[in-house]
């Protein structure tokens, strides 16, 4: 389904990586990891289409996602670093306002039943600037809740996240690759999930490394 | 894809009415500044007059220019703006609706004051009708075209500076008509001309700035 | 095989085309120096005085071929943007920025000898005549794009936003071009025309004609120059440059 081929990122003058190659199947998740700096966020970038490759180049469904455009993005679920959420509006008006963004329909119901799954209940209608980094990331994690689009990329979805919450975001990850969801997230952390196939992709000094476990 | 619009103006919307402050600071230099120039030039009716649609324009310019590093500034370093460009229609369609919210909380509130300052340059009825009017038809064009700068420098050093370098002579026109406009109605002319140039440029400014504002937009996510 | 061949040309572009500029560079060089020697010539010796302005429309030789390239070189740097956009060429983007700094200092030129032609003539440095007011525009029109370029980092992203900036620019410049005459038109009264131009002699237009040919290939020489700079900057870290470099130790 998503499939990238001989991928380069050049940054500045620094070629962060180069020849990154991998397919990834209905219900497989692909962990990329490596050091600080070493172009995992480029990575993701280049998957959904915001950075252009250097070289190389990103199919979904055998297409190029530049020529898919709209189509692809359609079927693409992507969290940043940055949480998109804006600190004068509620949990609920943000969650609302980026499911209209993205032509989701979502109602209000739905929004607080996900907003419940993640741990913000009572917190829905607080301005988001007098919840914590954790609480944030929650908020807009919480879009993964009532999400079917097939591709999720996920950069650094555990960050500031407690225990608990790491474990619902593996259940939502794990229960979408159950559906036949695809699923690229980058993290420091062991990545378990409750059902499909784990990757991995080593993003390194050197040629990336791309190994199955 | 006028749903998505409408989500985009209803979200800027209601954080501008949550972020007030901004839109009446902008209010506010828009009065002073105008209310200088008669402390500068002295008090002369007949004088003030004629400076009267030179001065309340370029201070509208100048006005807008003030609100437009804001317009996405924030949306590109909270990660919105990444949301914007991946979601499934073009990114110039959400240009144009937050181009919407930028006009009804930054250039509307200019043109409901104009006739209160134009009052204090001695203008004619006919006068305040016609700079209300030039104001109303020309604003959204400021704020087409401010949006391509405000894109261009999104993420640069020095942004500010450089937007007003790049925007302002692209003005030039916009001020031209609408200063024109009031000029020719308080000389007898008419102002028709002029104000269907501004129109015209306005409409143009509308629908063609927000596909290359886009395109910046796209460049600075890179 | 495609994405090698793309490759190849997107790195040889540049690696190709720096030894092909240095071998033209003396050409335009020597052509600019012949069309200058000429068109000088003509405009200085064989010119006649002209009956209402003196000698001091001689100034024309070098401000009449100013204000065209400047306005030319506008388009050319327009024309270079929109390829590098739509071809994703990196050689198109170093043409564009190689391009403004000489259509500045035209636009410059022509402004600052369209003030010392003035004085004498209508005894003031500076009307607000539409041509003077719209090449005043187009500086800074120049000066926002070396702005612009200068404020980014990267590249690549410069060449980009640079190209958004330039072709948006050359929408704007009828119309801005426009909106001032009319703008002087309404205000005749404090302006002199500058339209009726006297009728000239063949050798003047003569004149003009080799000393704007000379001002273009200046600019071609100056551009290629300025962008071979650019070239050796931008690919410091690539191996061909690298190679020359060693090769000129």
């Amino acid at each position: 389904m998503l499939e990238a081929s001989n991928l380069e990122c050049v940054r500045g003058e620094r070629r962060l990586f180069a020849g990154v190659s991998f397919r990834l199947a209905c219900g497989e998740m692909l962990q990329v990891q490596g050091a600080n700096g070493s172009g995992k966020t480029s990575l993701l970038r280049m998957l959904c289409g915001l950075t252009p490759a250097a070289a190389g180049e990103v199919c979904w469904r055998g297409q190029p996602i530049g020529k898919l455009g709209e189509e692809f993005r359609g079927e693409l679920c992507y969290l940043g670093h940055h949480n998109a959420i804006k600190e004068e509006l509620s949990p609920l008006e943000n969650l609302l306002a980026a499911a209209a963004l993205a032509q989701e329909s979502l109602d209000e119901d739905a929004a607080l039943d996900a907003l419940e799954q993640v741990g913000l209940h009572g917190r829905a209608d607080l301005a988001c600037r007098y919840l914590s980094q954790g609480q944030k990331r929650r908020t807009a994690l919480a879009r993964l809740v009532h999400e079917k689009r097939p591709l999720w990329v996920l950069d650094e979805p555990y960050v500031a996240l407690d225990p608990a919450a790491v474990e619902l975001v593996s259940g939502l990850v794990g229960a979408h690759l159950q559906r036949g969801g695809l699923a690229v997230l980058t993290s420091h952390q062991a990545v378990s999930v409750t059902a499909g196939a784990l990757r991995e992709l080593w993003l390194g000094t050197a040629a990336a490394s791309y190994g199955r476990i | 894809m006028l749903i998505s619009i409408r989500a985009v103006i209803g979200r800027d919307l209601r954080l501008a009415m949550r972020r007030q402050a901004d839109i009446l600071a902008a209010m506010f230099f828009f009065i002073i500044v105008v209310s200088l120039f008669p402390l500068g030039v002295g008090p002369e009716p007949e004088q003030l007059r004629k400076l009267a649609p030179g001065v309340l324009w370029v201070a509208a310019l100048l006005a807008t220019m003030l609100s437009l590093p804001r317009l996405f500034a924030d949306d590109h370093r909270d990660g919105t703006l990444e949301q914007m460009a991946l979601a499934p229609q073009p990114l110039g369609l959400m240009v144009l609706g937050k181009l919407i919210a930028h006009w009804l909380v930054a250039g509307l509130p200019l043109v409901l004051l104009a006739p209160v300052l134009g009052i204090q340059f001695d203008l004619s009825g006919d006068g305040l009708a016609v700079l209300t009017l030039s104001l109303l038809i020309g604003t959204p064009a400021l704020s087409g075209i401010g949006a391509i700068g405000a894109a261009l420098t999104l993420g640069v050093r020095g942004g500010g500076v450089l937007l007003s370098v790049l925007v302002l002579p692209l003005y030039i026109p916009v001020l031209i008509f609408g200063a024109g406009a009031v000029d020719a109605t308080l000389t007898g002319l008419g102002p028709q001309a002029h104000l269907s140039l501004l129109g015209a440029m306005a409409l143009g400014g509308v629908f063609f700035a927000p596909w290359p504002t886009a395109a910046a937009l796209r460049v600075a996510l890179e | 095989m495609t994405n090698r061949v793309i490759n190849w040309f997107r790195y040889a572009s540049p690696q190709t085309f720096y030894p092909l500029a240095g071998k033209l560079i003396p050409c335009f060089w020597t052509l600019a120096g012949i069309f200058a020697v000429v068109g000088l010539g003509i405009g200085f010796l064989l010119a006649p005085t002209d009956a209402q302005q003196g000698e001091g429309y001689r100034i024309i030789f070098l401000h009449v071929p100013a204000s065209w390239m400047s306005m030319f070189i506008y388009l050319v740097m327009a024309f270079w943007a929109a390829i590098g956009l739509a071809f994703h060429t990196r050689l198109s983007g170093m043409m564009a920025s190689a391009l403004a700094p000489t259509g500045a200092l035209f636009a410059f030129l022509s402004l600052w000898t369209g003030a010392l032609w003035g004085k004498p003539m209508w005894g003031t440095w500076w009307v607000w005549d539409a041509r003077l007011t719209s090449e005043l525009i187009l500086l800074f029109l120049y000066i926002g794009f070396i702005a612009l370029q200068a404020a980014i980092d990267d590249p690549r992203r410069a060449d980009r936003a640079g190209a958004i900036l330039a072709l948006v620019g050359v929408v704007n410049v009828p119309i801005i071009y426009f909106s001032v005459k009319w703008w002087n038109t309404l205000h005749q009264g404090a302006s002199v025309s500058l339209g009726k131009a006297p009728s000239m002699a063949a050798q003047m237009l003569w004149g003009m004609l080799f000393c704007a040919l000379a001002c273009w290939m200046y600019s071609i020489a100056i551009a290629l120059m300025r962008v071979r700079n650019i070239m050796l900057e931008r690919e410091r870290h690539t191996e061909w440059v690298r190679a020359l470099l060693a090769q000129a130790e």
